[in-house]
């Protein structure tokens, strides 16, 4: 049952990562070439929900992903079984997902000041 | 290999052994059930190896066969030996008991693990189900049925290899069959066995399976169809 639930999310969020992927790599790909300077794009995303809302989700969908598939190397690649892999892809993903939620608000910030350090 | 004689190398001994080399004479339609069989009789008689039916339908013969697990009594030497030898081992992924022999218990259990066993719905005094033959859900146990229980797909797996909860293709096929049929009277139950640790979620759908099948099954098509299967008993609560 807890198997079946995680095969849902994982590839439940793996179908939300695959747009969201290539949006962000074409979104790279823009800033690079046009040549637009940090405080350029913070001038962009400073304060749009529009964007909190596209990485919030992206961070979401890639901390529930990964430590799935982490914890399935860790068992089939390391032979690493029992409630210890579970609680450390749970950690990995709660690390993930803070850190991603860290940089998603230096990067939108809502005028706070946040993000004055990057 | 010359027209005449076929070089063989087979496994002797258990998990730690080597490989004893044989020269056999090499026949028309000659299969690697025969050369094992006359290096019993003629050269070695304390080989140890297991067959009964010798046509395909136990599936009872199965070795590695250069690097390949394989039905050795439908396979042509003239297949195998095209670029030399033969060398002849024991199944992947069972436990051996001695030279080409392995214990089969643990595919037995797996299948047992993945409720790949008949529950009945109805007694033997109450008419039997009528299902006509072309059903949909009857195809589709059809497709899967006709398993013979070699352990070929079982050997050729690497997640069977990886993960040693991974009940493998033929158990979880023979459940795919179980969900499908009408007669069975537990198939919440089958799909609650296969959605545990080690059942069908934990399949890569490498294939090898379906690409060393004998019998030309498609286990990963059933297994692909019980994680189908099991996503909609969850969304629907039905693994509770």
């Amino acid at each position: 049952m807890i198997e079946a639930r995680l095969y849902l999310l994982q590839r439940g969020s793996a179908m939300l990562l695959a747009p969201l992927v290539l949006i962000h790599l074409g979104l790279i790909l823009y800033a690079i070439g046009d040549g637009l300077s940090a405080a350029e794009i913070l001038g962009r995303t400073r304060g749009s929900f529009a964007w909190a809302a596209f990485y919030g989700l992206f961070v979401l969908a890639a901390a529930v992903h990964a430590p799935i598939g982490l914890r399935n190397l860790a068992r089939e690649w390391l032979a690493w079984r029992g409630r210890s892999v579970d609680a450390a892809a749970l950690v990995f993903g709660l690390v993930l997902l803070a850190l991603g939620l860290r940089a998603v608000w230096a990067v939108i910030g809502f005028g706070i000041g946040a993000g004055d350090g990057a | 290999m010359t027209d005449e004689t076929l070089t063989v190398e087979i496994w002797r001994g258990k998990d730690t052994g080597r490989f004893e080399t044989y020269q056999v004479p090499h026949r028309q339609s000659q299969t690697i059930l025969d050369v094992v069989t006359w290096i019993q009789r003629h050269r070695e008689p304390a080989l140890a190896y297991r067959f009964a039916c010798r046509v395909g339908m136990c599936g009872s013969c199965a070795m590695t066969v250069n690097g390949r697990p394989r039905w050795t009594c439908r396979t042509h030497v003239s297949k195998v030996a095209a670029s030399g030898g033969v060398r002849i081992e024991p199944l992947r992924n069972l436990p051996r008991i001695k030279d080409l022999v392995t214990d089969m218990t643990p595919f037995f259990e797996k299948w047992q693990t993945a409720r790949g066993r008949f529950e009945p719905s109805a007694t033997r005094s109450e008419p039997m189900a009528a299902i006509p033959s072309d059903d949909p859900e009857r195809r589709i146990v059809d497709a899967g049925i006709e398993c013979i229980n070699c352990g070929v797909c079982h050997a050729a797996c690497d997640v069977v290899a990886w993960n040693p909860d991974y009940v493998g293709p033929a158990a979880l096929n023979r459940a795919w069959t179980l969900a499908n049929d009408q007669r069975d009277g537990d198939r919440a139950g089958v799909l609650k066995a296969v959605s545990a640790a080690g059942g069908c979620h934990a399949c890569h759908t490498h294939g090898s399976c379906v690409e060393h099948c004998p019998v030309g099954l498609n286990p990963t098509a059933g297994i692909a169809g019980l994680k189908r299967m099991t996503l909609s008993a969850l969304l629907k609560g039905g693994l509770s």
